[in-house]
């Protein structure tokens, strides 16, 4: 067991957990934040995805004990009914979703992933290293990808982030 | 309800809240995480113990021994099942392995044991502790091989092992064009995103099992009879199911083993497989080879098909039904189909996302393209010309609504068709040889018996329960519409219940037969509430209208929470099916259009545009119809493009288990899609007139894929998946 | 996952110490690779020693006008530094076609060169591995190889080294800086770091029990067009088929690394002198003596072809 203590959605929590404990599982099965999902355990589906200071993270391949002092982020910390955030209303506008299960993980991912176009980071799909990255449903696509959707509402998905995007200049 | 002869006006046909684009009405659930998954209810019920599932590490033979002890001796361990120690168990019938193995091994991965402990870090670790002493069998795993041996099956719901109508031999031999080529589709994963979970808790003799269920009665029944006990003592509960595309259709290990971890460990426990183990733990597509004959005149007409399958199962497995769709989709006078199961000891075979007709149109519309091909004709135009409003086989049969070569023309309009060089691998831009595709969309209508219950409460809200399943189909939402336009009340005065088998047993979700029977039920339901308001008012039941929460009758109006009354008014009906279906043949049509990149070096394929068009009755809602479609799509690209669960034919097992190794398509492999449905209406169907989309929008989408390939390249590959290997010594030179 | 212990470290030299001293230890940074194999039991760390704290993440100049990258910078930091993209573009490229943005955000330097093969018979604990378990066999030899190596193997092995960084790294001569349990420091050009399959597939690096990667530093930067070309079946988050990274010069000299198809980045100078020749001459040097499977015999002609368009694009 060890202890560990973060922040998490803007409240400090303290944990005394098995040094197995992943940072997904705690947050599912010790905080009761069940908005992350566990697609596959194993860093290969996205659904797990929080931001933690900020930069979004597969929180399954991580350990709780590893972000002692961190902050945080989950889909709850985004937005709940009645008091959303523009990313999760654009996914209802454009059913960004289906079964509902990777929908949280794309919805993190695809707010930082706005994040990190605005930061200048480039991809893969970035046609030039040294110029500033644009919003592109291409940028989107390749950038989303660490997100997958089995019941395929992708071109929904980008069309969610394009409009978020567009409505912040 | 019975629903025997042709719809006629009824409310549904007012289109004030059914037919219209809403937003789902469960979206600010799922958006916000709050929409609870099986493993994630914490809510209802305390002490829940974790845990772990051991499958098999052979793929056939026998467990000689078992040692637990090192498991059982770990920190936190409650209890550890096996075949041994857990009591007679059945096996229903909706299975064909056993869900919990040993001492007979029956495919890789099944499950041997359950261990339970207080976390789930300690379920794990000490499950990895059980030490098992196999002794190993050999087994037939390369269906290839196994092909010579393959028998007939019985009868299923894709129809017999044979059928023919005319002189197929005779016309084949006489066909003055003919085509004859050999299709193989390999083996299949739903992939879903949501791990098959359970949680289960006893009271006494009673059982309630949490889950990701497609099908609750099926599910319930199944249940009962693995555990030998009464079905009214299981409650089955599964309100949101993150993906099942059949996979999700019977109770699997999570389930029972949940049940007798609870029993053991005389707690609440819950389970979910680990992707690893699903793969080879689960159901899968089959693998098919399938060949093909098509003869035809000179000018185009069919005048011989003929469709052969062969694919593998565990014994007592049934088939891949892929030749059903050959049985209907094209004319000609001479035909026939055959399928042919083999014996294969790899993991149980069973529906993926339009079972048969998803690789069977894979093969059938590759082979037609190649068949215009012959004749120098234009594939759409081909196909227009083969073109029939009856059951080929039963010409006094027609079908209840074929909108097939509109589909076709409205799409080739659409998609651009004309500006397409029809000559293999003359168009490039930059890096990348173009080609567009076409394929037919084509799966019937099936129509399961379904009921809900509605009550009306005196604030003037409808409730809606019924055992349906929403499993991103967006039941909820079209079950909330049609109360809604039933009722005569807006949608947010609806609530909607769903997936507790305490509710009316509906259709389920399968076989995209769930949206129109559903709903249908609901429609039944309705009537009988809006009859029981009519009669509590006086009015008569045929001219009372039901508008803007009122109900009105010549000049009299009353507020429907006023006609509920303090203790409200409920009604519970089932639609049922006379045989609509036998007398006219109910299926849903559609084209789809591809165009694909290949890259003239890597040989890489990347989908540039897609178009699919359906024909598929009433479209319920518009939004969540047109994502059935587009994610059938990109199912399909996946079907087409990279999706293959490989053999280990010498171990007897799916080697690429899990989600890195079995690739699925990510955002950068689709593109925009388009969807254009049909105004179509289908009073054949059931009250609602509608049909289901789900599963036409992959059938179809593999070989528009392929034959766009075809055309980008001139290289025709046959086996799917096409993966760049079987296209590089083809490619032209760099 | 078995149980362990686990301590934050405090100094390198103190965490290379710790790693010596106590059995089962292992170092875990981003985690992203050690976690996954650790859920499935394929490592066994009995102690953990994080070493996320160390202060091991600046990239900054060289006083010989390379580029020092601290063993803890994460793949999206590296990707996105101004210089690497100005002047290292091929390993910027590298990075942003690996993984996913999430496992970028998390996998470091030193983390990434070290991550294991995604072979799915060392995947599996079920079947033989003898680089999971020495002396086991190899169940890919006349399994499912589709993915596997055509060069380097042994009848032990013939697992691929996945990384893309790596390739940037083996074509950027990059030196990997460590340091090891008795404080000592040590640099290892790149070229020697990977060690093959031969009868010990489980040992893939010349790192000593312990040795912890401080920083891997590139040299001056050499100019020419950098161009990363990764072949997958899927257009993202797909390990490579084949990849080709390469440095070229406008006389057309340069530098070539294939990465998918052996247990480490492949790189030949004898190859490289090639380069002005064009693709086919690159690659006979670069394959020679490759040894593939009938599945994956298709890497031969798809390395000679991406390589066609690699140079192809270095001319446009």
């Amino acid at each position: 067991m060890a202890k560990v203590s973060f922040n998490v959605n803007g409240e400090s929590r303290a944990l005394d957990l098995d040094t197995r404990t992943t940072l997904l599982d705690a947050l599912r099965e010790h905080l009761l934040l069940t908005g992350s999902k566990k697609g596959c355990d194993h860093g290969q589906c996205g659904a797990c995805t929080v931001m933690v200071n900020g930069r979004r993270i597969n929180s399954c391949l991580t350990l709780a004990v590893m972000h002692e002092g961190d902050a945080i982020t989950t889909i709850e910390g985004l937005g709940m009914p009645g008091h959303l955030h523009p990313l999760q209303q654009a996914f209802i506008k454009h059913d960004g979703y289906q079964c509902g299960y990777c929908t949280p993980g794309q919805i993190v991912s695809a707010v930082a992933v706005l994040d990190e176009i605005k930061a200048g980071i480039p991809s893969h799909v970035s046609a030039d290293l040294n110029a500033i990255p644009q919003v592109a449903e291409a940028e989107l696509r390749e950038r989303m990808s660490g997100n997958i959707c089995r019941c395929g509402a992708y071109s929904n998905i980008v069309d969610a982030i394009t409009e978020v995007a567009g409505s912040k200049g | 309800m019975k629903f025997d002869t042709p719809a006629t006006n009824n409310p549904i046909d007012q289109l004030k809240v059914i037919g219209h684009p809403t937003d789902r009405i469960d979206g600010p659930l799922k958006t916000t995480g709050t929409a609870p998954y099986a493993y994630e209810r914490h809510d209802v019920v305390a002490h829940q113990a974790y845990g772990y599932v051991v499958g098999a590490a052979i793929a056939k033979g026998r467990i000689a021994g078992m040692d637990l002890s090192k498991a059982k001796a770990e920190p936190g361990v409650l209890a550890v099942v096996t075949a041994d120690n857990a009591g007679k168990l059945k096996k229903a019938d909706r299975n064909t392995a056993k869900l919990l193995g040993g001492p007979e091994i029956e495919h890789y991965h099944q499950a041997i044991a359950l261990v339970v402990a207080e976390t789930f870090e300690e379920a794990r670790a000490a499950a990895m502790l059980i030490a098992v002493d196999y002794v190993p069998a050999g087994g037939a795993f390369d269906l290839a091989a196994a092909k010579g041996s393959a028998k007939k099956s019985e009868p299923s719901f894709g129809g017999p092992a044979d059928t023919a109508a005319g002189d197929f031999a005779g016309a084949f031999a006489a066909a003055p064009v003919k085509l004859d080529e050999t299709y193989s589709t390999p083996d299949q994963a739903h992939a879903m995103m949501e791990p098959h979970a359970s949680i289960a808790a006893w009271d006494g003799d009673r059982l309630t099992v949490w889950t990701s269920n497609q099908m609750i009665d099926w599910g319930r029944d199944d249940m009962a009879k693995t555990l030998g006990i009464a079905k009214d003592k299981v409650h089955l509960i599964s309100p949101y199911v993150g993906g099942g595309f059949g996979g999700k259709l019977w109770v699997r290990a999570d389930a029972l083993l949940a049940a007798l971890g609870a029993r053991a460990a005389k707690r609440p426990v819950k389970v979910a497989l680990p992707r690893p183990l699903i793969f080879n733990n689960t159901t899968h597509r089959p693998a098919t080879i399938q060949r093909i004959r098509i003869g035809a005149s000179p000018d185009g007409k069919i005048t011989a098909i003929g469709h052969e399958s062969w694919s593998g199962d565990l014994p007592d497995g049934g088939p891949e039904t892929a030749v059903g769709q050959t049985r209907l989709l094209y004319a000609g006078a001479n035909r026939m189909t055959a399928m042919r199961l083999a014996t294969l000891d790899l993991p149980e075979g069973n529906a993926m996302r339009a079972p048969g007709e998803a690789p069977g149109m894979m093969a059938l519309e590759i082979a037609v393209d190649e068949m215009a091909e012959k004749l120098k004709l234009d594939p759409i135009e081909f196909r227009i010309l083969n073109d029939t409003a009856v059951d080929p086989e039963h010409p006094k049969r027609p079908f209840s609504q074929r909108h097939f070569a509109e589909c076709l023309r409205i799409g080739a309009e659409h998609f651009g068709w004309r500006k397409r060089n029809a000559s293999p691998g003359k168009t490039r831009e930059g890096r990348f040889l173009i080609g567009t595709g076409v394929a037919a969309a084509f799966r019937n209508n099936l129509v399961l018996a379904s009921g809900a219950r509605v009550r009306l409460d005196n604030r003037g809200v409808v409730t809606v329960e019924t055992d349906m399943t929403d499993i991103g189909t967006g039941s909820y939402t079209i079950i909330g519409q049609t109360a809604a336009e039933m009722m005569g009340v807006p949608l947010e005065r609806v609530v909607v219940r769903l997936g507790d088998s305490a509710y009316p047993v509906s259709a389920g979700s399968g076989g995209q037969f769930g949206a129109n029977s559903s709903t249908a039920g609901v429609y039944a339901a309705c009537v009988k509430l809006r009859d029981a308001v009519a009669r509590k008012l006086g009015f008569n039941s045929a001219d009372a209208i039901f508008a803007d929460g009122t109900v009105h009758s010549g000049n009299r109006s009353v507020p429907l929470a006023e006609a509920a009354g303090e203790r409200g008014l409920e009604a519970e009906d089932k639609i049922e099916f006379g045989d609509l279906d036998k007398k006219y043949q109910q299926s849903t049509f559609g084209a789809h259009f591809v165009e694909v990149g290949v890259d003239v070096a890597t040989a890489e394929i990347r989908v540039r545009r897609m178009l699919a068009v359906c024909a598929a009755g009433r479209i319920l809602n518009p939004k969540s119809a047109r994502s059935q479609v587009i994610g059938a799509m990109t199912m399909g690209v996946g079907a087409a493009l990279m999706e293959e669960l490989v053999v280990d034919k010498r171990r007897g097992f799916f080697v690429n288990h899990d989600l890195a190794g079995y690739e699925v398509p990510v955002h950068a492999d689709i593109p925009h899609q388009e969807v254009i449905f049909l105004d179509e209406t289908d009073p054949m169907s059931s009250p609602m007139k509608a049909k289901g989309v789900g599963e036409l929008g992959i059938c179809g989408v593999g070989a528009a894929v392929a034959n766009a390939i075809y055309n980008a390249t001139g290289i025709r590959v046959r086996d799917y998946p096409i993966t760049l290997d079987k296209l590089i010594d083809r490619m032209p030179a760099v | 996952m078995k149980p362990f212990t686990y301590e934050r470290a405090q100094s390198p030299a103190e965490a290379a110490a710790a790693a010596a001293r106590i059995a089962g230890a292992k170092f875990i940074a981003g985690g992203t690779n050690l976690l996954d194999l650790m859920k499935l039991e394929i490592e066994t760390p009995a102690h953990l020693i994080d070493v996320n704290g160390l202060k091991l993440d600046t990239i900054e100049a060289t006083a010989e006008g390379g580029l020092r990258i601290g063993a803890l910078a994460r793949n999206t930091d590296l990707a996105a530094d101004p210089r690497v993209r100005r002047n290292y573009g091929l390993l910027s490229r590298a990075l942003l076609a690996g993984a996913s943005g999430q496992l970028r955000n998390k996998a470091t330097t030193a983390g990434n060169l070290l991550q294991r093969t995604r072979c799915p018979y060392f995947y599996d604990t079920n079947q033989p591995c003898n680089k999971r378990q020495p002396g086991s066999g190899c169940a890919a030899i006349g399994g499912f190889s589709r993915q596997h190596a055509v060069l380097g193997v042994s009848e032990n092995c013939i697992a691929t080294q996945p990384s893309d960084m790596a390739v940037a790294m083996m074509a950027l001569d990059a030196t990997v800086e460590t340091v090891r349990a008795d404080g000592a420091t040590r640099k290892i050009p790149i070229a020697d770091f990977y060690r093959a399959p031969a009868d010990t597939p489980e040992t893939e690096t010349v790192l000593a029990p312990g040795e912890l990667i401080l920083a891997v530093t590139l040299p001056k930067p050499v100019g020419g067009k950098h161009i990363y070309h990764k072949v997958r079946d899927r257009a993202s988050y797909a390990f490579a088929l084949v990849s080709v990274g390469a440095i070229v010069q406008r006389d057309g000299s340069g530098r070539a690394a294939l990465g998918g198809v052996a247990h480490k980045p492949w790189r030949i100078a004898a190859a490289e002198a090639e380069m002005p020749r064009g693709a086919k001459a690159v690659a006979e040097r670069l394959l020679a003596g490759a040894t593939p499977t009938h599945e994956n015999a298709f890497k031969l002609p798809l390395v000679e072809r991406t390589l066609a368009a690699v140079l192809s694009d270095a001319r446009a």
